[in-house]
């Protein structure tokens, strides 16, 4: 661990520090970098014509436009809901809460398969909510709504879970100094309390786009899957795959990677943004 | 009792917000949870024992606790080592490793799978190679391993990150300067220091092990009784109109997705202080 | 503006915060709540503010009954012990806040504000500071802006809760005498609630000594140093 060495700062008195960050480096380029890199050497190999001819197809484009759009729209009905459902367990007191307040980690914890079939089952036009909104007119299920109603449930705990914390923390003394300087309770919640949680706000719409981006399993059930329509670009790379175009699937794959790493930064620069609001 | 009322909403709109959050939730989350349990059980007690006592099934189930078996215990173990790496020592670059580290979050399922099939698939760089010395890495065993460590790959370091960072290291010099070694200082002094927030992560970890369907689904091949997990066994099923099955299977998965919630808030509720390091 | 409370009592679950406490405190005067913690003096202060509201008994402002108005239509400037400077605004927004949550056709224009702003950072001598934030700033000088911000509306009471209490020796005894300065140039009726008898002595006109939510002496405190009311005040002021 020569390397290593010359990159410390401090040398400390524990022992372990070769064996530990050897470990670290190796698993993380073993599991982590080498593959991912793999995406881009694969998909940059014919240059960008090559590339953009893989990844930029009518059906890819409309892919994209699914997947990103319907995310943007999750993420904005999460960031409605899930600073309403915050405010709720921050701020009131009622009966149950703790068993509310857990069951909002459900997403994190059931797997996307078993939500996309039951929202599937839920939706489509026999089911529980999908009958009362066929008698409405409205379909869901097989449609791109679906996908977003899939979206909203995945995303929901990132809003509620980044916003809380930051909520809690606005203090008693600073919604009281608004009061005594003459602010109605609703000045004080939009001009103090929703500019100090907004960049907390914003990383949560951040994050449940990111997830909504990237999701596959519970969309699958509920989407319709139909090319040009209602088929996500996650969707599209298994497609491929399966017809043994790995161009095609790794050039999609490369394009979905940008947008997450360009998400990393912005979720970077919010959260400057956040330390910078708490004096 | 006369209280002031000035950093509180009038009751009605309290008992609106209220309302309104909780029956989103009742809506968005806990339906698609009562859905699976009804539907599991809509040809009764032993439609369900039925569906998930069958040979496929239960070839599901010990291939989903075997993958978990392998991947859960190798991630706790980077997932120390980086911990102890990154909060014990002082050394250029950290900020850029925690990024790394917490990468995998940030990347579509379905391109986590992808990676390992461009490594180790029949068209990938060492598919001729594994397939000369008759190594089967992707529709096996050891490509589901693979994948997902990837997925689950953050979940034990980036709880550990911030609780050991704030514990510091001076119980571990302490530890030293009383004359144990390296590894007694780890086991006697450290691995007690962080064993809950240990178990946290681990428990999140499995959750997301045992459910994850849309990297596996890549490099499984899907062989029944062979290479399906058992969110993927769900799919066959589902897709084959075997709706009960599928739902039975379904319902051992939001088992486990609700006693992972309800372990998880237990030991919120205990050992906050012991899990989560909060400034 | 005179101050009168008139048999305020306040609990908080079975623990009496305040009994029967009645205190006047004459327009113009510079008044100091002192007492252990525990005492009922922040209450007393947050029930003059309208931050809390008292059981039973009256707040009297000049000749208007104020024990039911809100915090906001009382008229008061209030000073926090931690500032409760708002962190995303910079510190022109924060003193000029009171002046634009004021009803439209009430509320001064931009630039009146700007100048409004610009003569209370002159006053607690901070001038050219308005466009940094409140991070930027050190303990005192965050102290002195609260203080400005409190005085924006042109308030005729100034409360303040432990003013000084997180700052260090050398910068307290600097805001004291900036605090009397300004209460008597602006013709100010001040209370402030300290623990430190030293400075209640220094700075206040009259005293109040509270001691498990009653009012054991209130006087110069000469007339308390001669002529302690009661055990307590004399071993509470040893």
């Amino acid at each position: 661990m020569g390397m290593a060495r010359t990159l410390i700062r401090n040398p400390s008195p524990l022992p372990g520090l070769g064996l530990s960050l050897g470990i670290t480096i190796f698993w993380l380029s073993f599991i982590v970098l080498i593959p991912l890199s793999a995406v881009f050497i694969r998909s940059w190999g014919g240059g960008w014509d090559a590339f953009w001819a893989a990844a930029g197809t009518p059906r890819a484009i409309a892919s994209y436009k699914l997947t990103f759009g319907a995310a943007l729209g999750a993420a904005a009905v999460n960031a409605l809901f899930g600073l309403l459902i915050a405010w709720v367990i921050v701020r009131y007191h009622f009966p149950g809460k703790r068993l509310f307040a857990a069951l909002i980690d459900l997403p994190f914890a059931l797997p996307t398969a078993v939500a996309g079939i039951a929202l599937a089952a839920l939706y489509a036009d026999t089911g529980l909510i999908g009958a009362q909104l066929a008698r409405l007119g409205l379909a869901v299920a097989y449609k791109p709504t679906g996908v977003v109603v899939a979206l909203i449930f995945v995303g929901l705990p990132f809003v509620v879970r980044t916003v809380e914390p930051v909520l809690a923390e606005v203090s008693r003394e600073t919604e009281e100094a608004a009061l005594t300087l003459g602010a109605s309770r609703w000045q004080t919640f939009a001009r103090v309390i929703f500019p100090t949680i907004a960049p907390a706000l914003a990383t949560g719409f951040a994050l449940a786009f990111a997830r909504g981006a990237g999701e596959y399993g519970s969309v699958i059930f509920i989407a319709g899957n139909m090319p040009f329509e209602s088929e996500i670009a996650p969707l599209l790379i298994v497609t491929q795959l399966e017809e043994y175009d790995f161009e095609g699937a790794t050039a999609i794959a490369a394009v979905m990677l940008v947008v997450s790493f360009a998400i990393l930064m912005v979720l970077n620069l919010l959260q400057h943004w956040q330390q910078r609001r708490s004096a | 009792m006369r209280r002031a009322s000035h950093l509180r909403e009038p009751a009605a709109i309290k008992a609106l917000l209220t309302l309104v959050a909780l029956a989103y939730v009742a809506l968005m989350l806990l339906l698609p949870l009562g859905a699976v349990l009804s539907q599991a059980f809509a040809d009764g007690w032993r439609g369900w024992l039925a569906a998930v006592t069958e040979p496929d099934a239960r070839s599901a189930i010990r291939l989903t606790l075997l993958v978990a078996g392998i991947s859960v215990p190798l991630n706790m173990i980077f997932g120390i080592a980086a911990s102890w790496a990154i909060s014990k020592y002082d050394f250029r670059g950290k900020s850029i490793l925690i990024t790394l580290i917490e990468l995998p979050f940030s990347v579509s399922p379905v391109v986590s799978g992808l990676v390992f099939v461009l490594l180790f698939g029949a068209q990938g760089w060492f598919g001729g190679w594994l397939q000369q010395h008759d190594i089967e890495i992707i529709f096996a065993l050891p490509g589901l391993v693979l994948a997902t460590v990837f997925v689950t790959f953050p979940f034990v370091a980036r709880q550990l990150i911030p609780l050991m960072t704030a514990q510091g290291r001076g119980d571990e010099e302490a530890a030293l300067t009383l004359g144990a070694s390296g590894w007694q200082t780890f086991w006697h002094v450290t691995l007690p220091n962080i064993r809950f927030g240990l178990l946290y992560g681990v428990l999140l970890c499995n959750a997301r092990a045992m459910g994850e369907f849309g990297a596996v689904s890549v490099v499984s091949g899907h062989i029944r009784g062979e290479t399906n997990t058992m969110p993927l066994h769900v799919e066959v099923l589902y897709n084959e109109y075997n709706f009960i099955a599928a739902f039975a299977v379904a319902s051992l998965l939001a088992l486990l997705a609700v006693v992972t919630l309800a372990l998880k808030s237990a030991l919120e509720w205990r050992y906050r202080a012991a899990i989560a390091a909060r400034s | 503006m005179s101050i009168r409370i008139e048999n305020v009592s306040k609990n908080f679950s079975a623990f009496a915060a305040l009994n029967q406490v009645s205190l006047e405190i004459r327009d113009g005067e510079f008044a100091a709540l002192l007492g252990p913690s525990g005492s009922g003096k922040t209450t007393l202060l947050r029930i003059i503010a309208g931050l809390e509201v008292p059981e039973s008994g009256e707040v009297w402002f000049g000749r208007k009954n104020v024990t039911e108005a809100a915090a906001a239509s009382r008229g008061i400037g209030f000073v926090f012990q931690h500032y409760a400077l708002f962190g995303h605004m910079t510190v022109a927004e924060n003193i000029g806040f009171g002046l634009t949550v004021m009803p439209r056709a009430s509320r001064p224009s931009k630039k009146d504000i700007l100048l409004r702003t610009n003569e209370l950072l002159d006053l607690v001598q901070l001038p050219g500071i308005g466009g940094r934030y409140p991070s930027e700033l050190s303990g005192g000088q965050r102290q002195r802006v609260a203080l400005a911000r409190a005085l924006a509306r042109r308030p005729r009471i100034l409360l303040l809760d432990e003013p000084f209490g997180a700052l260090d020796a050398k910068v307290r005894r600097e805001l004291r005498g900036a605090l009397r300065t300004i209460h008597d140039e602006l013709g100010l009726t001040s209370i402030f609630v300290t623990h430190d008898h030293e400075e209640a002595f220094t700075l206040a006109d009259r005293v109040a000594i509270l001691n498990h939510g009653q009012v054991e002496q209130f006087e110069k405190p000469k007339r308390i140093m001669q002529d302690p009311a009661s055990d307590f005040v004399r071993s509470f002021l040893a």
